[in-house]
């Protein structure tokens, strides 16, 4: 989902930070508002973080014979919701950026918003919906986190699109051909995303009920 | 509980070790989808050249790797410090009865 630095037109390049700019402004509020609140939650922040550090670092191979990675977006967003996982997906995307040429500062606002907002936002509403139809919780979890990280490749494809239409196809064209590239690759690596999604909480949910029961509301209180 | 993060963790390795054995014999190259999309984007648009350079790119696939390594180990670190904190904490409670 990393688009390549330099590899936007400049007004596509704007055009996509200021997009993604109130949404890291509210989250930096949200985060600070959080930590001064709720000081108990630092480590789990802290290991969300880690999470999605872990994941966005991991190539896997795929069906279509190339290797992407999972962005590990959704865990975060059911403990803190999407408005605090744009700061931490932007300070993942900002440390691939500056230390691995992965991603560039010119495409920092489109990466950002393709897997921290696009793919928080996601997350979060699907979670609220498995919630709303009473979906057990780890099905609900790992559709959110599968989901979200399709959306992030899915949102990346029409931003290059945008960025690039087909000189006969037009963006509708363009958006096929980057869909190939990047969702189709993606499908079996949204499905592992959800299922590390799912491991990771449960053993966090065993160790740590309380924290969790915390930042869950329909966990709380949850005897197993 | 134990079983389901069992089946979860074989499942994920299956996902990303099954590509590489169907596939083994297909001269699949395994590059990175971002790669292949920034080749596209010179296919859909010839002689595009990207207007901006990274500041600072490793200057090998080790040191590239090295860093991919970091990223994943920090991580992990992090992690795994929290979830050995509160387990830590849990049996400090005395709250074995809670443990299977």
């Amino acid at each position: 989902m990393h688009i390549m630095e330099g590899y936007l037109p400049a007004e596509h390049a704007i055009g996509w930070s200021v997009a993604s700019l109130p949404f890291l402004i509210v989250g930096v509020k949200r985060l600070s508002d959080r930590l001064r609140k709720d000081p108990e939650s630092r480590l789990v922040l802290a290991a969300a973080g880690g999470f999605t550090f872990v994941l966005s670092a991991l190539k896997l191979p795929s069906v279509t014979g190339s290797c992407s990675h999972p962005t590990g977006i959704g865990f975060g967003t059911v403990l803190f919701g999407p408005w605090i996982m744009t700061v931490v997906g932007f300070v993942v995307l900002l440390f691939q950026a500056l230390l691995l040429a992965h991603g560039g500062l010119t495409t920092l606002g489109a990466n950002c918003f393709s897997m921290a907002i696009a793919g928080g936002f996601t997350a979060w509403w699907i979670y609220r919906l498995g919630g709303a139809l009473r979906l057990p919780f780890n099905l609900t979890i790992f559709l959110a986190a599968a989901l979200s990280d399709l959306m992030t490749y899915v949102v990346t494809s029409l931003q290059l699109a945008l960025a690039f239409p087909d000189p006969v196809g037009g963006v509708l064209g363009s958006a096929v051909k980057f869909l190939a590239v990047f969702a189709v690759t993606q499908v079996p690596l949204a499905i592992s995303e959800g299922l590390l999604t799912v491991l990771v909480m449960n053993l966090l949910r065993s160790h740590a009920s309380d924290i969790v029961g915390g930042l869950i509301p329909r966990l709380r209180g949850a005897v197993r | 509980m134990k079983r389901q993060n069992i089946l979860l963790l074989v499942g994920a390795i299956a996902l990303a070790v099954l590509p590489l054995v169907m596939l083994a014999h297909g001269g699949s190259e395994f590059g990175g989808s971002d790669d292949l999309a920034t080749k596209l984007i010179t296919v859909i648009k010839p002689g595009y050249q990207r207007w901006v350079s990274p500041l600072w790119e490793p200057p090998s696939g080790e040191i590239e790797s090295l860093l991919f390594a970091v990223q994943a180990s920090l991580g992990t670190g992090v992690v795994a410090y929290c979830l050995g904190y509160y387990r830590g904490r849990r049996r400090g409670q005395g709250n074995d009865a809670a443990t299977r």
